[in-house]
C-alpha cells in the first residue's frame, strides 16, 4: 500500500497529462470546440422535450430540466464507460514500450469524461434559471449523485477495459447494453406507472436510475435525497469496483501479450 | 563457486542495524556473475565506498552498491492459442465444443546474469532468440513468468523512440506527455524544456502537430526527451541511427558522453563488430536460453563460431 501511494505520487503528473490529453483532443480540430459540449445536450433536450412533451401530452412542470438532468448524467455514463473500455487498447503502443502503471489509462478516461460532464452542467444551470427553478438548500445534496456516478463509471470502466483486451467484440456488445440501460433509466419519461407495474424492478434496481432520481430530487424538485437511491448505487459501484480492480490487477501483466 | 571473490576481503561497513532491513543476503560474485558465493545474515549493506545506504523498501535494497541489474532465473512463458480467439462469440463456441487449446512455449528460460555499474553488456543472438523479450522484461513492460529481476537505478530504454507520442498533439505537448510517461516531473520538464527543443533542432516546428512531422523529426524529439536525464541504465537496441547525418553524429556523441561518464549499458545487436567495439561483456541467447556469458572477446568468438 505504501509503495502504491509512492508510485501514484510519482505518476500523478502522468495521470494529469493523460486526462488533459483526452479533454484537449476532443475539442481540437472542431470549429465549435467547447461550445459543442454545451450545444449537444441543449439540442437533444429541445428535441426530446418537443417530441415527448407533445406525444405523452406532458403537463409536468420543468419537463425540459427533467430531461436535461437525465440526459447529462446518462451521457457521462455512456461516454465515460466507452472511453475506459477502449483505454487499454488505444494506448497499446505505449503499453508495449514504456512501463507505466496501467490503471492510469482507464482512470484517466473516466476522469476526462467527468471533467467534460461537469463543464456541461453549465447548460443545466442556464436552462434551470430560464425555467424559473430556484435553488433550495437541498441542492447541496446533488454532490452525492455526482460523486456516485463517477465511482460507478470508474468501476465499470476497469471491468470493461480488462475484458476488452481479450474480447474485441465487447465494444459492440457494450454499445447495445448502454442503449438498453438508457431506456431503463427514465430519461425522457416519468417512471411512476412503470415502477408500479410488474417490471418496476427493471428501473428500481438500475443503479443509474437511482443516481438520476436523486439528482432530480436535489436539482429539479428541491427535495431531500431518497435513502435507497443513495446507498444502493454506492454499494453496487463498490462491489463492481472491487471486482473490476481484482480482475484488472490479476490480468494486467498479460495485457501486453494480447495487445 | 567463484574463486576470485573468495580471496577478496569483503568490506563491511555500516555495522548498525537499519531497522526492518535485515535479510538473508545471497551474494553473487561481482566479477563473474556466478554464485551464490556465500549466504550471510546481514543487517548492513555491503559497500565498497563510503556513502549513505539506500533507503529501506526500495528495490535497490537487495542489490549491492556496485550492481546495476541482476537477473535471476528469469523465464517468460507465452501461451499461444492454436487459433486466434479474440471475441466473445468464438470464445463461447470454442469453450462449449472444448476446442480451446493452447500451446505453451518459453521465450526465455533460466536466464541469470548480473551487470555491474558502469559495465557495458552486449546481448547477442539470432532473430527469435529472445533478445527483445529480455529487453522488455528488463524495461518492466513484460513481467517474467518466473524468476526475479532487480534494477538499481533509472532505466531509459532507447528502443523505439517516440512510441508514446500522440499524433494530434504538437511537439511541445508531446514533450510533456512523453516525459510524464518516462516518469519525469512537470517542474523538471518545464526547466529542461528549452534544452530539449534546442537539442532536437526542431525550432518552430515544436508548435506544429506531430502528424505533420517526418519520421526523422519524431525520432529526434524522442531522443531528445529520453536522454534529458542521465539514466543509470541505458538500453540500446542496435546503434541508433536517428535523423540525418548531422543529428546522428550529435546523438552518437551524446551517447558516447554518457558512456564516458560510466553509465551501465545494455546493448542488443546482431553485429559482432558493434558489440566488440562498445561492450566489455557479452551474453549469447539462443532459443530463449543463455548459452554463454563472459568477456566480450571470448563470447563474440564463440558467437562467430556458432553462426558459421
Amino acid at each position: 500500500m505504501k509503495t502504491f501511494i509512492a508510485n501514484f505520487k510519482k505518476y500523478q503528473f502522468l495521470l494529469a497529462e493523460l486526462t488533459k490529453k483526452d479533454v484537449k483532443l476532443k475539442y481540437r480540430n472542431s470549429v465549435l470546440g467547447f461550445v459543442w459540449t454545451l450545444l449537444e445536450p441543449l439540442l437533444t433536450m429541445i428535441v426530446l422535450t418537443i417530441v415527448f412533451g407533445t406525444l405523452l401530452n406532458r403537463k409536468t412542470p420543468h419537463f425540459a430540466v427533467y430531461i436535461l438532468t437525465g440526459r447529462l448524467l446518462y451521457t457521462y455514463f455512456s461516454t465515460g464507460t466507452k472511453q475506459a473500455l477502449k483505454s487499454i487498447r488505444r494506448n497499446a503502443g505505449m503499453i508495449r514500450k514504456v512501463y507505466v502503471p496501467k490503471y492510469m489509462y482507464p482512470l484517466a478516461a473516466s476522469l476526462s469524461s467527468y471533467i467534460t460532464f461537469v463543464l456541461s452542467l453549465v447548460v443545466l444551470v442556464v436552462v434551470a434559471a430560464v425555467q424559473g427553478i430556484r435553488p433550495t438548500v437541498y441542492l447541496v445534496g446533488a454532490v452525492v449523485p455526482l460523486a456516485t456516478i463517477f465511482l460507478m463509471v470508474t468501476a465499470i470502466g476497469f471491468l470493461l477495459a480488462t475484458l476488452d483486451v481479450f474480447f474485441r467484440d465487447l465494444e459492440y456488445i457494450w454499445n447495445v447494453a448502454t442503449m438498453l440501460i438508457m431506456y431503463m433509466s427514465a430519461i425522457f419519461y416519468e417512471p411512476d406507472a412503470l415502477l408500479k407495474s410488474d417490471y418496476g424492478f427493471l428501473i428500481r434496481y438500475n443503479p443509474l436510475y437511482s443516481v438520476i432520481a436523486n439528482f432530480r430530487n436535489a436539482v429539479v424538485y428541491g427535495r431531500p435525497l431518497e435513502g435507497f437511491y443513495v446507498w444502493y448505487p454506492i454499494v453496487v459501484s463498490l462491489v463492481v469496483l472491487v471486482a473490476g480492480l481484482v480482475f484488472f490487477y490479476r490480468k494486467q501483466d498479460t495485457f501486453v501479450l494480447y495487445l | 563457486m567463484c574463486f576470485i571473490s573468495r580471496e577478496l576481503p569483503v568490506k563491511r561497513s555500516f555495522p548498525h542495524n537499519f531497522g526492518g532491513c535485515t535479510r538473508i543476503r545471497r551474494e553473487i560474485c561481482r566479477f563473474c556473475g556466478t554464485g551464490p558465493v556465500r549466504e550471510t545474515l546481514s543487517s548492513a549493506f555491503f559497500l565498497t565506498g563510503i556513502s549513505e545506504p539506500p533507503p529501506c523498501g526500495g528495490i535497490e535494497d537487495a542489490l549491492g552498491k556496485n550492481t546495476a541489474l541482476r537477473v535471476d532465473n528469469v523465464g517468460v512463458k507465452f501461451r499461444m492459442a492454436n487459433e486466434h480467439v479474440d471475441n466473445i462469440k468464438d470464445y463461447a463456441i470454442k469453450l462449449l465444443k472444448h476446442e480451446l487449446r493452447y500451446h505453451e512455449f518459453w521465450a526465455l528460460k533460466d536466464i541469470s546474469f548480473q551487470v555491474d555499474k558502469g559495465e557495458r553488456l552486449g546481448v547477442l543472438g539470432l532473430n527469435g532468440a529472445g533478445k527483445s523479450t529480455l529487453l522488455k522484461v528488463i524495461a518492466g513492460v513484460l513481467k517474467p513468468t518466473e524468476g526475479t529481476l532487480q534494477r538499481g537505478g533509472k532505466i531509459v530504454p532507447l528502443l523505439e523512440l517516440g512510441a508514446g507520442f500522440e499524433n494530434q498533439y504538437t511537439g511541445k505537448e508531446n514533450v510533456f506527455l512523453y516525459g510524464a510517461m518516462l516518469g519525469y516531473k512537470r517542474e523538471f520538464l518545464k526547466e529542461k524544456y528549452e534544452e530539449i527543443v534546442a537539442f532536437s533542432e526542431l525550432g518552430d516546428f515544436i508548435n506544429v502537430p506531430l502528424k505533420n512531422y517526418s519520421s526523422g523529426m519524431k525520432a529526434r524529439l524522442g531522443f531528445s526527451i529520453a536522454t534529458i536525464v542521465e539514466p543509470e541504465i541505458l538500453i540500446l537496441d542496435e546503434v541508433l541511427s536517428v535523423g540525418d547525418a548531422k543529428f546522428r553524429k550529435k546523438s552518437e556523441k551524446k551517447i558516447k558522453d554518457m558512456f564516458d561518464k560510466g553509465i551501465t549499458v545494455l546493448f542488443v545487436s546482431h553485429s559482432i563488430g558493434q558489440v566488440r567495439s562498445l561492450c566489455d561483456r557479452a551474453i549469447i541467447l539462443e532459443k530463449g536460453r543463455m548459452i554463454a556469458q563472459g568477456d566480450v572477446a571470448t563470447v563474440s568468438a564463440l558467437y562467430e563460431e556458432a553462426i558459421k
